[in-house]
């Protein structure tokens, strides 16, 4: 995306989909910001080794 | 993996294709050959996974020492606590014989058990009939009002069931649970639309075979009066229609969740009988006028088995009702606790559909890789049982399967699958 586009999109009102941690998103409607939580996390909940398994099993 | 997601369709067939019916109620040690005759003989089996006496809750601890007196293997509950205390009674699990039992579940050999026969396997399950409310042995309770209760269920109600099922030939189970989505229950902490349809095909049989009318006039009144009176038969349909998924190869759905009030316990289709446990959680709920958590009791009971076949917190979408009463939120949450639990599922169930979400099948089949992956633990309907003997229901609320045991689970199912850290064995 060019620095125009990127200006464009922040200069007018905005509307925010936000994955994974609610701060960033609690923020923004503290400003008065439409925004959307998407309640998402890491696979095995981060945990390497069980994602790694679960990779290997067909998830 | 191409094998994993072939077992696991085939686990959803057999649970779909299941065919329970409710046909007959006979004393436990007349229908489960682990206590029949001398095995039966001081053996009390209970919910949940194995446990020792000394690890066991304080409600599990009361219920077995009214259990021992009701079948006079002590004089009363201070020489039956003493008895297992010192190893004289043996405890198992239910699911060790083909058996479920709410709360403490305790089945021993005199109790009448209600027998679900899935026709399309040709195997059978079994579950006590319900209590009531109030002080009952599946609580904790043990005095004399429970044990008489007991006495009656042993010799009025249960010959009396036996008698009108045999003579109806029995009730066919899935439809009847189908009718009860659409009428508001879960089948865990809502059975009224059940028990209702329930009883209504059972009294013309129970008037047929009654010679007496004042005990017919009894046990309408115990069935009608009894909201939960359904909860037994659906443990009893939920086993039956579980058991023929045990043992397929390579299919990681899980074919049972329970609980004994210390460890929450699940086993795995690949992985046969092994249990995979980890201590269990608290309720998060509503507690009754006058207690509060600090009564409660750590999540007890095999009624889990109605969530491992999609009702019960799976089916939440269709009971606004339970919602309220277990406190978990408006409509629009149990909405969305059903729509959670379609992540962690094979598929829907067809003919088990919920009008609230435009008909969508109840959520079926727990495939704990989804489980691990999503980290959503199975939600489930409960009661809360008072942490101390005797007192018997405190609340009733929801609470999570543990992480941990699919967690496990999923180690050893990879294991077994020949799947290693790092690289394939």
């Amino acid at each position: 995306m060019s620095d125009d586009a990127i200006a464009g999109l922040l200069g007018g009102e905005i509307s925010v989909i936000n994955v994974g941690l609610e701060r960033f998103a609690e923020d923004l409607e503290q400003q008065g910001v439409a925004t959307l939580q998407v309640d998402w996390q890491p696979p095995a909940g981060g945990d390497a080794v069980l994602a790694d398994l679960l990779s290997k099993l067909g998830v | 993996m191409e094998r994993i997601e072939a077992a696991n369709s085939e686990a959803f067939r057999r649970m779909l294709a299941g065919a329970p019916l409710l046909v007959d109620v006979v004393p436990a040690g007349e229908a489960i050959p682990g206590l029949a005759g001398d095995a039966g003989e001081r053996k009390v089996l209970h919910a949940g996974p194995p446990v020792a006496w000394e690890r066991m809750c304080g409600p599990m601890r009361g219920a077995i020492a009214g259990a021992v007196v009701f079948e006079g293997w002590a004089a009363d509950l201070a020489a039956a606590e003493a008895m297992a205390a010192a190893g004289e009674i043996t405890l198992e699990p239910n699911h060790h014989h083909d058996a479920v039992g709410p709360m403490t579940g305790l089945t021993t050999r005199s109790m009448p058990v209600m027998l679900v026969e899935n026709r399309a396997f040709g195997n059978r399950a079994y579950c006590t009939i319900n209590e009531g409310l109030g002080k009952v042995m599946r609580f904790g309770g043990n005095d004399e009002e429970v044990l008489g209760r007991l006495r009656w269920l042993r010799d009025v109600l249960g010959p009396a069931l036996a008698r009108a099922l045999r003579d109806s030939g029995g009730i066919a189970l899935r439809s009847l649970v189908a009718r009860g989505l659409t009428m508001g229950d879960e089948m865990h902490q809502r059975n009224v639309a059940c028990s209702g349809l329930l009883l209504r095909e059972l009294a013309p049989a129970l008037a047929r075979t009654s010679g007496d009318g004042a005990a017919l006039a009894e046990i309408l009144g115990f069935i009608g009066g009894n909201d939960q009176f359904f909860l037994n038969v659906a443990m009893a349909m939920g086993k039956a229609l579980m058991d023929p998924v045990r043992g397929i190869e390579h299919a990681s759905i899980v074919t049972a969740m329970c609980r004994n009030g210390t460890d929450f316990g699940i086993r795995v289709s690949a992985t046969g009988d092994r249990w995979f446990t980890a201590p269990v959680e608290m309720p998060e709920g509503l507690y009754f006028p006058g207690f509060t958590e600090a009564d409660a009791n750590p999540d007890m009971g095999d009624s889990t088995i109605v969530e491992t076949i999609g009702l019960g917190g799976f089916a939440m979408a269709a009971s606004p009702a339970v919602a309220g009463f277990v406190g978990a939120g408006a409509a629009s949450d149990a909405a969305l606790t059903t729509r959670a639990m379609a992540e962690i599922v094979q598929g829907e169930n067809p003919e088990w559909t919920i009008p609230a979400l435009d008909y969508v099948g109840v959520p079926s089949g727990i495939d704990i890789r989804l489980v691990v992956e999503t980290g959503l633990a199975p939600t489930i309907n409960t009661g809360i049982a008072h942490r101390e003997a005797g007192i018997g229901q405190v609340g009733a609320g929801v609470v999570r399967a543990p992480m941990a045991c699919f967690e496990q689970a999923l180690r050893a199912f990879a294991e077994l699958e020949g799947v290693t850290e790092g690289g394939r064995a």
